[in-house]
């Protein structure tokens, strides 16, 4: 498995990538827009790129994902696809009847210079819908940047400002960022919790979870409603959960309405949870429950009752930036040595606020004293060299790790996304405290499983 | 139920005009057995806003024909999306051969930004395949364009021949732009073209020493239904030159113009480099079916009878002797679970064909059938090509004219013989899936997201098979869906032992009691029961 990646680190210039740990911007724009609801997501470019995103979606959700298409030809990609687009729109109104079409650009329209908003003003939109749009060029960026991109679209195209003087509704507009629709519940459960009224967008639960019915919804119930985006600019402020996947949204909603926001960590791990709800208690001058005080509680209980399971550990963590970020100080939290942190996704090339992925976790590697690599715009075969001149105990990251993991032999969390070999991890949150109970479970599992695996009989432990 | 036109009118109304004029045209209602097969259109444009499962050619030419070749590097040139996506999606498995070079697990491409598409990429393309063959050390290398580099006129044929004189390694340009054509269909004719090219017969081999040499065409070992199909045709002793290309190698496929005969499993994405194979070399190409136990038998019968020798013949029939009584058995139990069900066959270019016969060997009737991206000949026969009209998508695709060499061109069986032999096999022939269809069944091409969802409505099939984007759409109705492009992730499903597999899938498909918790206990019941005052209970 992988035998080709040398231990000796090899200078590479080409800025090619060998076993990317990032795709492109239009999967994130299409998972963004399913978090609106009653919403079907459409891909401005070949067939192709609809079909290759729509199976990635499905394989990690094992749901239905919909979203057309424009198919583009050869003629289209010469004359323009503008009339793509608008038999696009009323093909769709006509057959699929959704509430509301997201588009989203491609390489393929963007590098032609496709004038989206013009082809949107001359179709023909049924009265009560709607069609917006995001540009997500595959050539900048990543998913997480598409994902960005269309979040922010949100803000751009419907977020307004109704309250006259200033005046703000007390509540919280939640960006959850690229996380999975039981992350996203786990956010606003916490947020409900707090007795705190929040509008979160997108909102993917309810949608890319949908349960077994016996009948198919092609627009189930979950999602974040347009009278409630548009509401958004209403909001006493903003919490951005990742900067990567929402911090630019956030910044749209201060410019358009006027509305502060809160840049934190996606709250994967203890300390990252605390500071979403600290941001919480300030705003709103609201007190902790007991209920999430006693959460926390356990979460610490069980940190410090399985602790020898995990500290000084080293682990290697790669995957999207925002939830590595998290995830990384999750680590440190317990004890652990993040030596290998890793996204593929470029770390300041795009946006305010963008800058210093490496930047980050360095600091945070820093003041635990730990010493490690760390790479934004990174890939795997990178990754596996350094873990072959500094092997790991533990590897933390999306499917696409396996193969390193079984190249080393090294024990495997599978984390972020996409996930394509395990099923359940959508409907199992990471965040808050519950979550990273979770984490736990799962990262005291892959040692101790090893432990168990590689013990002499005579050493073979009952109680661990 | 069947579909009567009636029907289907009522179905397809809900289709602006274009739409309905168009749709109606790639669906056939099956008539009673007829000479002919009914005209469908096929291979043409997708219209834009219509959920459709195709692909591009990108996905057809890299992903599907070029992707499985394991000693090539594969270099994607384009923005990272399209080669993440074809980085082990399609499971063509591969083991490597004895130069121990096997690169399918890994991901390469130029991950090209905007500077690129302003600038132009190919300086970074030619920069990674240094890294490459640095690296990697592989036989050869293909470069496959995305989108972005046939518009911003990325010369990347240049970018191959250069490379080629620095390393004296082929690497080969595909120029399979996502746009180009209709569907991944397209992406097949590149492919095809290139291989034929430059790749078969580009070696000093001049003939093959083993007897019985036959290459194994539009075989992509999904699931490992190659390495099936090459333990049957062992045992019996054929020589398997190439394999195109599941577990298929650079190297063997230089030298596939030695081999007697060529077998094609996969027609829809091979036939052309079978036919050229022919032209060029003189080598019949026959259309085999490894999904099936018939179709199976068929074909090893065919492909003895091509050789004629009498020995092959009996060892053909001890095979499938042994093979049948050591898995019929297995089968009738499964066929007990199915027996009397139907099913939808809804695949890629062939397998919609293909897997009508193994339904049919567990007892599930196949009631409407389609392909994602084929052509008319795949489903009226080959007969209809020459009047199938090239349209501005399809011109677009240059065909490559071959010739006969005048060195290695060998007539292979005595025309005579291959005249007898056509009249009872497919030598250069198919037929199409039309003609196996039964009377009142339904064939629709290119189906869609609203046909499916309404096409089950009515006909309320046991178990739909098609690919990953409807497969929970259709389980959303209580309805089982098995992969055929993925196998559900099992597999292998070809010749005999596939045949089991299959068997054992769809009957556990039918059998998991998980669908009997679809419905909650409390909806069928009351929520008080009422009780007679005074009465003894």
């Amino acid at each position: 498995m992988l035998e080709y990646a040398p231990k000796e680190m090899i200078k590479r210039d080409s800025g090619g990538m060998i076993n990317p740990a990032k795709t492109c911007q239009p999967v994130g724009a299409m998972y963004a827009a399913l978090g609106i609801h009653s919403c079907l997501p459409h891909s401005h470019g070949s067939q192709g790129c609809c079909s290759f995103h729509r199976m990635h979606l499905t394989r990690h959700f094992r749901d239905p994902i919909m979203a057309s298409t424009s198919s583009f030809t050869e003629g289209a990609s010469v004359f323009g696809g503008g009339a793509n687009l608008k038999t696009s729109i009323k093909n769709v109104f006509a057959i699929y009847n959704p509430d509301v079409i997201a588009i989203h650009t491609t390489c393929l329209s963007e590098t032609i210079g496709d004038d989206i908003p013009t082809a949107i003003r001359q179709s023909e939109i049924p009265e009560g819908k709607v069609v917006f749009h995001a540009n997500t060029p595959s050539y900048q960026g990543s998913h997480i940047t598409g994902f960005s991109n269309m979040t922010n679209a949100m803000v751009t195209y419907f977020s307004e400002t109704k309250l006259a003087d200033g005046k703000k509704e007390n509540f919280a507009n939640i960006i959850p960022g690229f996380v999975n629709p039981a992350d996203m519940r786990e956010i606003k459960r916490l947020t409900e919790e707090m007795g705190i009224k929040y509008i979160m967008f997108p909102d993917t639960s309810g949608v890319v979870d949908s349960p077994m019915t016996g009948k198919f919804e092609m627009y189930p119930s979950g999602g974040t409603m347009i009278p409630e985006l548009k509401k958004t600019g209403d909001a006493k402020f903003t919490i951005s959960l990742g900067r990567f996947a929402s911090q630019m949204a956030a910044e749209s909603l201060e410019k358009k309405c006027k509305i502060p926001f809160v840049s934190l960590k996606e709250p994967i791990g203890i300390k990252a949870t605390d500071e979403f709800l600290m941001a919480l208690r300030g705003a709103f001058a609201t007190e902790i429950p007991e209920s999430l005080e006693c959460e926390r509680g356990q979460l610490v209980d069980v940190m410090t009752d399985t602790h020898f399971h995990f500290h000084g550990k080293k682990v290697a963590i790669f995957g999207d930036p925002d939830v590595v970020t998290a995830m990384t100080e999750f680590c440190l939290s317990l004890g652990m040595l993040p030596v290998h942190v890793l996204t593929g996704t470029p770390g300041g090339a795009l946006g305010s606020g963008l800058g210093g992925f490496e930047q980050e976790v360095k600091a945070m590697l820093d003041e635990a004293g730990v010493c490690g690599n760390v790479k934004a715009a990174g890939d795997l075969f990178t990754l596996h060299q350094w873990i072959k001149n500094e092997p790991v105990d533990l590897l933390i990251g999306n499917t696409y790790g396996k193969y390193i993991a079984r190249a080393e032999d090294i024990p495997f969390v599978r984390f972020g996304f996409p996930i394509l070999d395990r099923a359940i991890h959508p409907y199992m949150p990471v965040t808050g405290y519950r979550g990273a109970l979770r984490l736990i479970e799962q990262i005291s599992d892959a040692l101790l499983d090893r432990c168990d695996r590689d013990a002499a009989d005579e050493d073979f432990e009952l109680v661990m | 139920m069947a579909i009567t036109e009636e029907k289907l009118g009522e179905v397809l109304g809900v289709y602006p005009e274009k739409v309905l004029v168009n749709r109606r045209r790639h669906i056939v209602l099956k008539e009673p057995d007829t000479e002919t097969a009914q005209q469908i259109e096929a291979n043409t444009r997708t219209l834009p806003g219509i959920i459709t499962n195709r692909g591009c050619a990108f996905a057809g030419c890299k992903g599907v024909v070029v992707g499985p070749i394991k000693d090539m590097v594969h270099i994607v040139h384009g923005p990272v999306g399209c080669a993440f996506y074809t980085w082990g999606t399609r499971r063509n498995k591969a083991k490597a051969g004895d130069d121990g070079k096997n690169y399918v697990n890994y991901c390469f491409t130029t991950d090209m930004q905007e500077s690129d598409v302003v600038f132009g990429g190919e300086k970074k393309l030619a920069k990674l395949i240094d890294e490459a063959v640095a690296i990697f050390h592989p036989n050869a290398i293909s470069i496959a364009a995305t989108c972005p580099v046939g518009l911003i006129g990325d010369d990347i044929g240049a970018v191959a021949r250069a490379a080629e004189e620095r390393h004296g390694i082929q690497v080969l340009a595909f120029q399979c732009e996502g746009y180009k054509g209709v569907s991944q269909s397209a992406g097949h004719h590149i492919a095809n073209n290139m291989l034929m090219d430059k790749v078969i017969g580009n070696s000093d081999v001049e003939k093959c020493d083993e007897p019985y040499a036959i290459n194994l065409l539009g075989e992509y070992n999904i699931g490992g239904d190659g390495w099936e199909i090459a333990r049957i045709l062992k045992d019996i002793g054929y020589h398997v030159v190439c394999v195109m290309t599941g577990d298929g190698s650079y190297e063997d496929m230089r030298l596939a113009h030695t081999a007697d005969l060529n077998l094609v499993q996969c027609h829809r994405s091979i036939n052309y480099i079978a036919e050229m194979l022919e032209i060029k070399y003189g080598t019949p190409w026959l259309k085999v079916n490894f999904i099936g136990i018939k179709s199976t038998c068929d074909s090893l019968r065919a492909m003895a009878a091509y050789f004629g020798n009498k020995d092959l013949m009996q060892k053909t029939e001890e095979i499938i002797a042994r093979e049948l009584a050591r898995i019929q058995p297995v089968i009738d139990q499964y066929r007990k679970v199915c027996e009397g069900k139907t099913a939808f066959c809804f695949v890629g270019g062939s397998r919609g064909h293909h897997y009508q016969g193994l339904f049919s060997e567990i007892g599930i009737e196949t009631v409407l059938a389609g392909y994602e991206f084929a052509h008319r000949d795949d489903y009226e026969g080959r007969l209809v090509i020459p009047t199938i009209k090239k349209d501005a998508d399809s011109k677009n695709i240059p065909d490559l004219h071959v010739e006969a060499d005048p060195k290695r061109f060998r007539i292979k069986i005595a025309p005579e013989r291959l005249a007898k032999l056509k009249e009872k096999f497919p030598f250069n022939e198919y037929k199409g899936l039309i003609v196996d269809m039964k009377e009142g069944t339904i064939v629709v091409d290119d189906l869609n997201h609203f046909e499916t969802e309404e096409f089950i409505k009515i006909l309320h099939p046991d178990i739909v098979s098609s690919g990953i984007k409807d497969k929970y759409v259709i389980q959303k109705m209580g309805i089982p869906s098995k992969q055929l492009h993925s196998y559900d992730y099992s597999g292998p499903y070809a010749g005999f032992n596939g045949a089991v597999i299959f068997a054992r899938d769809i009957s556990m498909s039918f059998a998991t009691p998980t669908w009997n918790y679809i419905v909650p206990p409390w909806k069928d019941q009351p929520l008080l029961n009422a009780t007679i005052n005074g009465g003894d209970q």
